[in-house]
């Protein structure tokens, strides 16, 4: 194997398990807010319980989050250098924008919030809570910035050899990017919603703490639903905007080979890359494509025959992550929605309640379908039309980057397998009891014999 | 001045301020196993008490090595690109470093095994020295310049960086943070904790002090760092200050005075810093093999649009951040008490 290759796989396998912990923290970060604040409001030590019980959970996905940020934020450098001497003009100031004004916020707030239980008044403490929600949902919005450029580059001259600013503003404002922040944010609080109404199941269930589980399953429905609908929105829009810049993603994603008027969306298609169709078509509904990117149903949609070859991107991968994708958006507003006809009835309902608790895991699948299609969708490109992956990768050897792929996979599959196993032990563990002298602190306190 | 060489200083500056706060964390994570007894139960309670002191601002202090990665591919692309691919194997260590001693901090109290306990704390040792050290032996070998021909191509392997200047570098980086380390582990603790971490302070001194002559005298033959300093030479000023501080934080901790004394070993870090940003001015990343191929601030940096808005960027918002860090650190100055300790 090749430094392009391994390089590829690193990159690959580093983000994707970023994004395992990412979401979690963009969603739980605000109910976590959101419950502190109901306690400062009115009073009731319910509230608290809940703050901290589900803000335990939160901080060890947190920690993981972390520290799998900052190895993301060097590897352009390691592994795609000749990709960042091109775009770090653009690309490098997005980054640093988001470390000073996004990193900071949440880095040093988390602080706060883990050891300042007696050092502030209530009323702070909960904004400083929001001030952690606020910093990781902005630190979102600058990588999707900087995503988004990738996708769809604009806002730069070609010079030296080079891609160097010309507007910033359009960078920033472009509607790449304001789309595919709200569809991924969205994605993730779907993602938050889920793992408070599955663990609030698995607890009812079982009926334990009913009512603290009640209300924190009530809390997170609404919250869930919400989310469910606005992804399925804006994973339309998402759509949209793919169909007008990037082609060659519509049509892998859709496995459309031929160009044509009111173009289909099959429900099932198997694509047949090597000779170009589809080996199985099932369930074509005419104009539909046409009609869903283009708001025009005898809109022309171009197939990827007109493509050459050496620019179209997988289609396999791309065509079922999308499909993967959607299908999960419809059980997510499926799910939310018998929910809100339950919601008063939970622990009548076991069937309901056990689908919720194996439910977790879906939307994890979800958030990482839909990175995976836009990201192998965008291939052969790394920034969009302008420069190729293959041309990017750093001059390192393929020993060293093996040597350090073999680490990750070592360390990280550790990290993922302590971390997860860290959640379900303190989910399944449920909120500290009440042990009568009213003294609920934010986790056990050290005790001298084992900490 | 120009765009170009107030970027290179603002580059200098978040290093420095990254070595200043990080470094005492890094420092603490070092002396993790060394400090106190060796009875289970005073280990366990005095190893809680040290995260603690650590524990509500590592996070926020590890931000600024994010910020000056940030900055270097914002305002010197060719720098960023050709920096982290030759130093790729040091800089992967370094992350994985980071990465298990972040995680530690929140994992180990989380199990009641000793065994468990035991392999996070040995993380945040190796977590913490690890780091400390190959900061130091990059830096150092940035000093005495990079052997890059003329496509920024790296020619050595990862045992190049280990020659005895790059190791005398790694030496003192870790001294200075352990140092620094236990002055601020002596303001946040008290008890038996608080004389181990004096005595440690104390004793380590004079051994930095060695260190850092050895250092200034081994850089006059092994880089070209004193000759700015040579035209220039109020510049020796930087010297002067980080010896003074040196000096002071072994006169202020004599006294007693733990806090001024870590500002005085504050001092000696960005001092340290600054001494070896201005020597390499106005290269980034010197070549060895060749001068013509070094990277300069001129040769090696953004468009100036981009310069500007990201001076404003940084006029703006680190500012804000000091506020906020220094509001962060005036919650947590008082010391560490046995009965609130959070992990
Ligand atoms: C949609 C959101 C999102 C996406 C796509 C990414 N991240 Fe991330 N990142 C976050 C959202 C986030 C966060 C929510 O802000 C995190 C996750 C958990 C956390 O603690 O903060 C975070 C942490 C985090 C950190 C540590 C910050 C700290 O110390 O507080 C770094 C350096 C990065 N990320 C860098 C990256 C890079 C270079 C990415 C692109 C390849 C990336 N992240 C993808
Ligand atoms: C966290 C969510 C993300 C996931 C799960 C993800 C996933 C992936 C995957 C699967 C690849 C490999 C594609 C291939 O080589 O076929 C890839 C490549 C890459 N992605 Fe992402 N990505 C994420 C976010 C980002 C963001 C936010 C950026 C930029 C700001 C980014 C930049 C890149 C780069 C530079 C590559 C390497 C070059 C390439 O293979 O195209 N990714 N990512
Ligand atoms: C139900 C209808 C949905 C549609 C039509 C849709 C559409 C899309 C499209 C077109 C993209 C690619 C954007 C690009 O290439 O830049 C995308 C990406 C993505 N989708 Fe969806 N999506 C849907 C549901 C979901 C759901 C339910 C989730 C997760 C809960 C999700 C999570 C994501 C994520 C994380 C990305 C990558 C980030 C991005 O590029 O925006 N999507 N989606």
């Amino acid at each position: 194997m090749d430094a392009l290759l391994l390089s590829r796989l690193q990159f690959a396998a580093t983000t994707m398990f970023h994004f395992l912990f990412v979401p979690l923290t963009l969603g739980l970060s605000i109910l976590v807010a959101w419950m502190e604040t109901r306690y400062v409001r009115t009073g009731d030590e319910t509230y608290l319980k809940m703050t901290k019980f589900w803000g335990k959970l939160f901080l060890i996905n947190f920690a993981v989050g972390v520290v799998t940020g900052i190895t993301l934020e060097f590897q352009f450098g390691t592994n795609w250098s000749v990709y960042s001497a091109y775009v770090g003009d653009i690309f490098g100031s997005i980054l640093a924008i988001e470390a000073t004004a996004a990193f900071f916020l949440e880095s040093t707030f988390i602080g706060i919030w883990i050891f300042g239980w007696k050092k502030l008044s209530k009323k702070a403490h909960a904004a400083v809570a929001w001030l952690v929600a606020i910093g990781s949902n902005l630190s979102a919005v600058w990588i999707l910035i900087a995503n988004a450029w990738m996708q769809s580059p604009v806002g730069f001259v070609l010079r030296d050899g080079r891609a160097e600013l010309t507007d910033f503003l359009a960078v920033v404002t472009q509607k790449f990017a304001i789309v595919k922040f709200i569809h991924t944010a969205t994605a993730a609080y779907v993602l938050a919603a889920f793992f408070v109404m599955g663990i609030s199941a698995y607890h009812l269930l079982r009926k334990r703490h009913v009512d603290f589980f009640t209300r924190s399953f009530r809390i997170a429905l609404p919250f869930g639903l919400a989310a469910s609908l606005l992804v399925f929105i804006l994973g339309d829009l998402n759509g949209v905007v793919v169909a007008e810049k990037q082609p060659t993603k519509l049509a892998a994603m859709e496995s459309l080979w031929v160009t044509q008027r009111r173009a289909p969306v099959y429900l099932f298609a198997w694509p047949d890359e090597a000779n170009g169709r589809n080996a199985i078509e099932i369930g074509a509904i005419p104009g539909a494509l046409s009609l869903l990117t283009k708001h025009d149903i005898d809109a022309e949609i171009k197939g990827l025959r007109d493509f050459p070859p050496d620019e179209r991107p997988p289609v396999l991968l791309t065509s079922f992550a999308f499909k993967g994708m959607v299908g999960l958006g419809c059980v997510f507003i499926l799910l939310t929605v018998i929910g809100m006809f339950k919601r008063n009835k939970l622990l009548e309902s076991p069937l309901y309640l056990k689908a919720m608790l194996y439910a977790i895991p879906l939307p994890y699948l979800a958030v990482q379908l839909g990175w995976l299609l836009t990201e192998v969708g965008r291939q052969p490109w790394i920034v969009y039309g302008l420069i190729r992956t293959s041309e990017a990768v750093s001059p390192v050897s393929a020993t060293q980057v093996a040597l350090s792929l073999a680490g990750f996979v070592l360390v990280y599959t550790l990290l993922g397998v302590a971390g997860f196993s860290l959640i379900a032990k303190y989910a399944r563990k449920g909120p500290e009891i009440d042990d009568g002298t009213g003294d609920v602190r934010p986790r056990t306190a050290v005790r001298p014999a084992a900490a | 001045m120009e765009l170009q060489t107030i970027w290179f200083f603002i580059w200098g500056l978040l290093w420095a301020v990254f070595f200043m706060t990080d470094g005492f964390d890094l420092g603490i994570g070092t002396l993790y196993p060394f400090l106190g007894t060796d009875e289970t139960r005073k280990r366990v309670m005095i190893n809680a008490m040290m995260i603690n002191a650590m524990g509500p601002l590592w996070d926020g202090n590890q931000v600024w090595l994010i910020t000056a990665g940030g900055v270097t591919f914002a305002a010197f692309p060719l720098v960023y690109a050709v920096m982290f691919s030759s130093l790729y194997t040091a800089l992967l260590l370094i992350l994985f470093g980071l990465i298990i001693r972040g995680v530690s901090f929140e994992f180990r109290g989380k199990l009641d095994d000793p065994r468990w306990t035991k392999i996070w704390d040995a993380c945040i040792f190796l977590g913490s020295f690890l780091p400390a050290l190959l900061f130091g032996v990059a830096f150092a070998n940035i000093f005495q310049g990079i052997p890059i021909d003329e496509k920024g191509i790296f020619q050595g392997t990862v045992l190049t960086l280990f020659n005895p200047y790059g190791l005398l570098g790694g030496i003192l980086f870790v001294l200075l943070f352990v140092h620094h380390g236990a002055i601020w582990l002596a303001i946040k603790s008290g008890g038996g904790l608080h004389e181990s971490a004096v005595r440690a302070a104390t004793r380590i001194w004079p051994v930095l002090l060695v260190a850092a002559v050895v250092f200034l005298v081994h850089t006059w033959f092994a880089t070209n760092l004193y000759d700015n300093y040579l035209g220039n030479p109020i510049l020796f000023i930087v010297v002067l200050l980080t010896v003074a501080g040196l000096l002071g934080s072994r006169v202020f901790m004599a006294k007693g005075a733990h806090f001024k004394a870590w500002f005085a070993s504050a001092l000696t870090i960005v001092g340290a810093t600054f001494f070896g940003v201005i020597g390499l001015y106005p290269n980034l990343f010197p070549s060895s093999l060749d001068p013509k191929w070094s990277l300069t601030a001129y040769n090696a940096s953004s468009s100036p649009l981009t310069l500007k808005i990201m001076l404003a960027v940084v006029a703006v918002f680190v500012p804000v951040v000091l506020a906020y860090q220094i509001w962060a650190y005036t919650v947590f100055r008082t010391k560490v008490n046995e009965q609130e300790l959070t992990y």
